[in-house]
């Protein structure tokens, strides 16, 4: 059962605080899409061994939907971030190198 | 036999006596005995039988290792079967039944398994029973269903309650024997927030019946001084009778704690779940002797040396009076010279090394104990109890050299560090080949969040094996997880033991070391099981290497002690069969909860009435007192029909659809979701939510519109009203309002968060009336206030008004095909205005209905439903929505989905009405057959009922349905076959039944 | 106005901790900009209370400001003057990105009141009820076991609760029936 923290609310938040959301920074397909990008959209998802984005919304809280980076082998959370962005924060991207150095996720490293 | 001394009882209260009952038989006891202690002092040696072959089983343990002693406990809706009477405190009138035996524990008649031990080896049920197959249903099947399980389940719903505790700590400790009170101390006056947890009724664990030195004090002062200490700290903690049951991820762990377990007259919780965050924990846990494998050793008299120890010293109970003590290593040396001290007579110790001169073996020979040394044991004799065993050489093949007469054996193995909080979210471990056992290996504990340790294990649990070892390991634990957790005060100087020199033990896997198969054939290794050595060589020879395989197929560590006993010795046998190094074989994967915990305690106060939130409408309790026979919406229980008199449910639906049909209906629609849109780019919001075209909708007016997936599924539905230019109300099902606002809220913030529009959902705040039939207009104009006539409300029109002097807002919606108001105001003016509605419709043939109601007339008319016609496969376009989806806008949420190619599939099942052809019902779920059968034989399919009803308006079943190229074939009659092997025909019709033209809304 | 009733009809059970329905109260969500100066202005003319900081409650009698969220406000206000106050949010704010919707019939409030309340409210509640992790003037939303709610205190012994109307009932049994055996001491 995993803390997050929430950083809308800057507090820990139980797991069963929270709603799982899926992969983060997923880009919308849609009309005009080709029939193999809007199929790579609904339903292709990343499943690492390691460094992962992850969507989640503090559902029993304040109801914001943030960002969090986390490995899915030993779960530890390298940070949570605003869901209004296209892209993991630079310094969290460098904070994430220095303790899984060479981690690449989809087109971030 | 088994008796209580005169003296000794380190935690009796010898003035109490208490009455209980085993399998009828009156015993006593007194205050402080566990059951199990209470058994022996009565001669109770058999308390059990074994799970395969129904061997007696005596007690082998003092602990939560126990694995035999379980017993049924209780009657009625207190029964409770498998409770380990080890850790079972004794109360006045406690009533336990022995398990798994038949007539009776003494005469068991399932024991001739054990003559058949030969045909029943490891992987016997996977051998067994698997030809011929025919056979495993009605044989083999109930067979195993009868043999398999110890105990009986209960019958009755548990009487006892419970209860969670969520606690956030800086530093957990579980365990409270020296260990766990040095590191509480330590962690203490660092100023961490300190639980400290320990799962026996008593602090100070083992020290003090093994004669720990502490700080000049004997162990039991010690002890009693530390946890006044501890006491006296505002930031520590102490809870008894609670054990550690499970570490998991980010500091989250459990605790159970058995509140009134030792007094079921105390009022309360029986069990207590603790749901604790804790930054740091340490891991006091302790550690478990082993047990020797040598021939016999599953009978009732052979027991641990520690054991046997703590019934001595803590209970005041001997076991026998002859006790022959087989050991590998010099611990259990303190066993012999207790037992000596208590005057009882130690015929010999077996010692399995060569060599033996420690402190304790020295004294043990002072006191005129006999050591035989290189010695072990052939067999031990006697069949329901020990009567004597046969010695031999350990490093021989079990010649028999002398025969000595006994009433009890007292083995140890060695002592086994209890890793399992460790190990359960991902602490690897050490073999330490020294003590021959698994420990911590500290530099690979659990990680949490911060990618740092949360586990730093203490004591004995950490392979420190001695009292002077102990201390220093634990306080420096604590005073380590206190650091990491935060606290910055000073530990000062910990507690400091005396403790005698030991030699090294010496492994010991088999007794003796050249077993014959004979011998090993009896030499048990998990004794709730029924595992012998034999099985494990045999399981090795077939194939198995995996130690987790192995497990499986031989049963070895399952059940409910999880190999507590067994697990070392185990694989210990698997690594010599497989002639590999035991760490190499490693272990099984340890699971919480370290011992079973209560089903109860698990569900907390999550039963009866708690069981789940019940949501309610202003007008619940009305409905409840007037007939409302319930049908949960969601979380929301609804009314289905409001049952009058002696009329069936049934009777009230086709009432309540003919009365709201002719006269006057009233619902309760507060359910419904309400969800308020605002904002200067709402319009383009809700154009991207729905499929129809919200922005153009006027201020002062109402659209039905869908909402689909991303996938292009339909999703929800409902009426949405444009209250002004930059704000709307979209009303959505009852189940979707939550649902519905969350999707909102998820393509607001993480899609389009440039985009200004805010969303609230105000579901909640107003109670909602549907006012419907023929007099709907009329009960309003009687109650007076604003017009609602055709001319200034029209339909899909709203407007905000007062009627009867009740603020409220009117919406003219129709989803009955009857003229209807849908009438929302404040929800604590609900009830006041539904009885205003049924005290001005008196006159009108006023009557509530309920959702079953609302569903016939819905569909008499064709509307579709949520989660009738829509399963989340459906997409509007299968539904003939075709006039809901805009032509005209670029993107939609479902668009893009809508165009792939299997959503455009002309093959798709569409929607149709159906009319029976002889008038009745066809069954809910129904599938309408076509020509020929599929690859499995079975009848193609070409559609499938989604709604169906009676409809008493037009006296004959109807029903809904998807069924393919269904909108071309009009007037074709298909089949539906029912469970009972006959069919029903129905004629495809168009699925607007009733009053097509809208004649009866439009007034 | 006799028409008015609250979800629980102002049911009590009284003991070591008390467990109260709290009686009506004006309730407000606003949703907005909440640095922009005429939002702050309108909102303590209508609360008499300044803005609160991240996760913070400021109460003045019945009335009162909750941080709910960086783009939500809870106003607290009299039961019978939450019409008008939004109708001032309304007009203070015209022109601007905004929404102010009455909200108090949506809400229960129920008070745990008296020795113990922390210790009602950690039976059912994950969050760090102690001192530390929840303190006077900061509100928590959190659930109560399966439903969502906002608990705080002002004087950091008794404590409010707000959740849905519809669960008030379901509320109330759970923290009564929490309350009726002492906790096990911790907080």
């Amino acid at each position: 059962m995993l803390t997050l923290e929430c950083p809308y609310c800057s507090i820990q938040a139980d797991e069963t605080e929270l709603h799982a959301g899926g992969e983060a920074h997923l880009k919308r397909e849609t009309v005009g899409s080709l029939d193999n990008d809007f199929e790579d959209y609904l339903f292709m998802r990343e499943n690492p061994k390691g460094v992962h984005f992850e969507r989640w919304r503090h559902v029993a809280g304040c109801g914001k939907w943030f960002h969090a980076a986390r490995c899915t082998m030993t779960l530890e959370v390298f940070g949570t971030y605003s869901a209004q962005t296209l892209a993991p924060p630079k310094d969290l991207r460098e904070k994430i190198s220095t303790k899984r150095p060479g981690w690449t996720w989809r087109a971030f490293s | 036999m088994s008796t209580r001394l005169a003296t000794a009882g380190r935690l009796l209260d010898r003035a109490s006596t208490m009455e209980f009952t085993f399998n009828g038989k009156r015993m006593q006891g007194h205050e402080g005995d566990t059951l199990a202690s209470a058994l022996l002092a009565n001669d109770q040696m058999l308390v059990g039988r074994s799970f395969k072959y129904h061997r007696p089983r005596g007690l082998v343990a003092s602990g939560a290792e126990e694995p035999n002693g379980l017993v049924n406990m209780g009657a009625g809706a207190f029964f409770e079967p498998n409770q380990r009477i080890t850790t079972t405190e004794l109360f006045e009138g406690l009533a336990a039944e022995s398990q798994n035996h038949w007539p009776s524990l003494e005469f068991d008649v399932g024991a001739v398994n054990a003559k058949l031990s030969r045909f029943m080896p490891a992987g016997f049920y996977y051998k067994m029973f698997i030809h011929p197959r025919p056979l495993w249903k009605h044989v083999y099947e109930p067979f195993i269903r009868k043999a398999a399980g110890l105990g009986r389940a209960p019958t009755e719903m548990d009487g006892s309650s419970y209860e969670h505790f969520y606690a956030h700590v800086d530093v957990l400790i579980t365990g409270g024997g020296i260990a766990g009170l040095a590191a509480a101390l330590a962690a203490g006056r660092a100023g961490a927030d300190v639980l400290l947890v320990e799962q026996t009724a008593h602090w100070g664990g083992r020290a003090p019946v093994d004669g720990a030195q502490i700080d000049g004090l004997d162990g039991d002062t010690w002890v009693k001084e530390t946890v006044q200490a501890l006491e006296s700290m505002d930031n520590v903690t102490l809870r008894n009778r609670t054990m550690g049951t499970g570490v998991y991820d980010h500091g989250y762990a459990l605790a159970y704690e058995r509140l009134t377990d030792h007094a079921p007259d105390q009022d309360g919780p029986r069990h207590r779940l603790w749901r604790i965050r804790a930054r740091q924990i340490v891991t006091a846990t302790g550690s478990i002797e082993r047990p020797l494998s040598f021939a016999g050793n599953d009978i009732p008299g052979v027991m641990l040396a520690g054991a046997v120890r703590d019934y001595a010293v803590n209970f005041g109970v001997s076991l026998g009076d002859r006790t022959v003590v087989v050991t590998n290593n010099d611990d259990a040396y303190r066993t012999a010279i207790t037992l000596k001290d208590a005057g009882l007579d130690v015929p010999v110790i077996l010692d399995a090394r060569p060599t033996a001169d420690g402190s304790l073996v020295q004294q043990a020979r002072e006191m005129g104990i006999r050591v035989a040394l290189g010695k072990g044991i052939a067999h031990v004799n006697g069949a329901k109890r020990v009567t004597g065993v046969s010695i031999c050489l350990q490093a021989g093949e079990g010649s028999e050299i002398e025969e000595i007469a006994c009433d009890a054996v007292a083995m140890s193995g060695g002592w086994s560090p209890v890793v399992h909080l460790w190990s359960h979210c991902g602490g690897k471990l050490i073999w330490d080949d020294a003590q021959s056992h698994f420990r911590p290996d500290a530099s690979r504990p659990p990680l949490g969040a911060d990618g740092l340790g949360f586990v730093v294990p203490a004591g004995a649990a950490n392979g420190a094996m001695s009292t002077a070892e102990v201390l220093v390991d634990a306080f420096q634990a604590g005073a380590a997880a206190a650091k990491a957790a935060g606290a910055t005060g000073k530990t000062g100087r910990g507690p400091t033991g005396d403790t005698p020199k030991e030699e090294p033990m010496a492994p010991v896997w088999l007794m003796p070391q050249g077993a014959s198969y004979k011998l090993r054939s009896k030499m048990w290794l998990d004794y709730q099981n029924d595992v012998k050595v034999s099985d494990v060589q045999l399981a090795a020879r077939e194939g198995y290497e995996s130690v987790e395989h192995t497990k499986r197929y031989t049963t070895l560590g399952m059940a409910t002690d999880q190999g507590k006993l067994s697990n070392i010795n185990g694989l210990a046998t698997l690594a010599g069969a497989l002639n590999a190094p035991i760490p190499a074989v490693g272990t099984t994967t340890f699971r919480p909860p370290y011992t079973p915990i209560s089903m109860g305690a698990i569900g907390g106060e999550a039963r009866g009435e708690l069981f789940q939130p019940l949501h309610k409408t202003p007008m619940h309790d009305w409905h409840d007192a007037n007939g409302a026979d319930w049908e949960p919406v969601g979380h929301w229980r609804r009314a289905y029909a409001f049952v009058r008199g002696a009329e069936t449910v049934e009777q009230a639906v086709q009432r309540e659809v003919t009365n709201t049909r002719e006269n006057l209906g009233l619902l309760d629609a507060s359910t419904l979701g309400k969800l308020i849109v605002r904002g200067p780019d709402a319009g383009k919001f809700l154009d991207m939510l729905y499929t129809n075209m919200m922005s153009t909708l006027k201020p002062g007016r109402c659209r039905y519109g869908l909402m689909c997936t991303e996938n292009g599924f339909l999703s929800d539905d409902g009426v949405v009203a444009r209250i002004d230019d930059d704000t709307f109300l979209c009303h959505t099902t009852t189940g979707g309002a939550d649902r519905i606002y969350a999707h909102m809220e998820e393509w607001l913030q993480t899609e389009w968060w440039d985009w200004q529009v805010y969303v609230t959902n105000v579901t909640e705040q107003f109670a909602q009336v549907a006012v419907v039939g023929p007099n709907a207009r009329k009960v309003l104009e009687k109650l007076g206030g604003m017009d609602v006539s055709a001319e200034a409300l029209s339909f899909m029109d709203w407007a905000d008004g007062t009627i009867g002097g009740f603020d409220c807002r009117v919406y003219r919606i129709s989803f009955s095909g009857e003229l209807s108001f849908e009438i929302a105001v404040p929800a604590s003016q609900g009830r006041a205005f539904w009885d205003a509605l049924l005290e001005a419709g008196a006159e009108f043939g006023v009557m509530p209905y309920g959702t079953e109601c609302l569903h016939i007339m819905r569909a008499e008319k064709g509307f579709i439903m949520i989660g009738d016609e829509t399963d989340g496969t459906v997409i509007p376009q299968d539904l003939g929505l075709h006039w809901a989806i805009s032509k005209k806008k670029d993107d939609f949420l479902g668009k893009r989905a809508q165009e792939r190619d299997h959503m455009t599939d002309p093959t798709r099942w569409q929607l149709v009405g159906l009319e029976t052809t002889d008038g009745s019902v066809i069954p809910d779920g129904a599938y309408a057959v076509g020509e020929g059968v599929n690859e499995n034989g079975q009848r193609n399919t070409q559609g499938r009922v989604t709604s169906t009803y009676h409809s008493p308006t037009l006296g004959r079943g109807i029903a809904m349905g998807l069924v393919l190229h269904g909108p071309d074939r009009m007037g074709e009659v298909i089949e539906f076959p029912k469970v009972d092997g006959t069919s029903v025909k129905a004629k495809i019709v168009n699925p607007v039944f009733f009053d097509p033209e809208g004649e009866k809304q439009n007034v | 106005m006799s028409n008015v009733t609250s979800a629980l009809n102002g049911r009590e059970v009284t003991g070591v901790t008390t467990i109260r329905e709290g009686g009506f109260r004006g309730m407000i969500t606003l949703r907005g900009d909440l640095s922009n100066a005429n939002l702050k202005k309108v909102c303590k003319a209508v609360t008499g209370v300044d803005m609160p900081a991240q996760r913070g409650v400021n109460m003045h009698g019945e009335s009162g400001l909750a941080w709910m969220s960086p783009d939500e406000l809870l106003l607290l206000v009299p039961h019978d003057a939450a019409d008008e106050s939004v109708a001032k949010i309304d007009a203070a704010l015209n022109g601007t990105h905004y929404l102010a919707v009455n909200v108090s019939d949506a809400r229960a409030l129920i008070t745990v009141q008296g020795k113990g309340a922390r210790e009602v409210l950690a039976r059912v509640c994950p969050a760090d009820l102690r001192a530390s992790g929840l303190p006077k003037g900061e509100m928590r939303r959190t659930r109560l076991a399966q439903v969502p709610t906002a608990i705080w205190t002002q004087d950091g012994d008794d404590f409010a609760v707000i959740c849905f109307r519809s669960v008030a009932g379901y509320v109330f049994d759970l923290l009564a029936n929490a309350a009726k055996t002492p906790g096990p001491g911790l907080l």
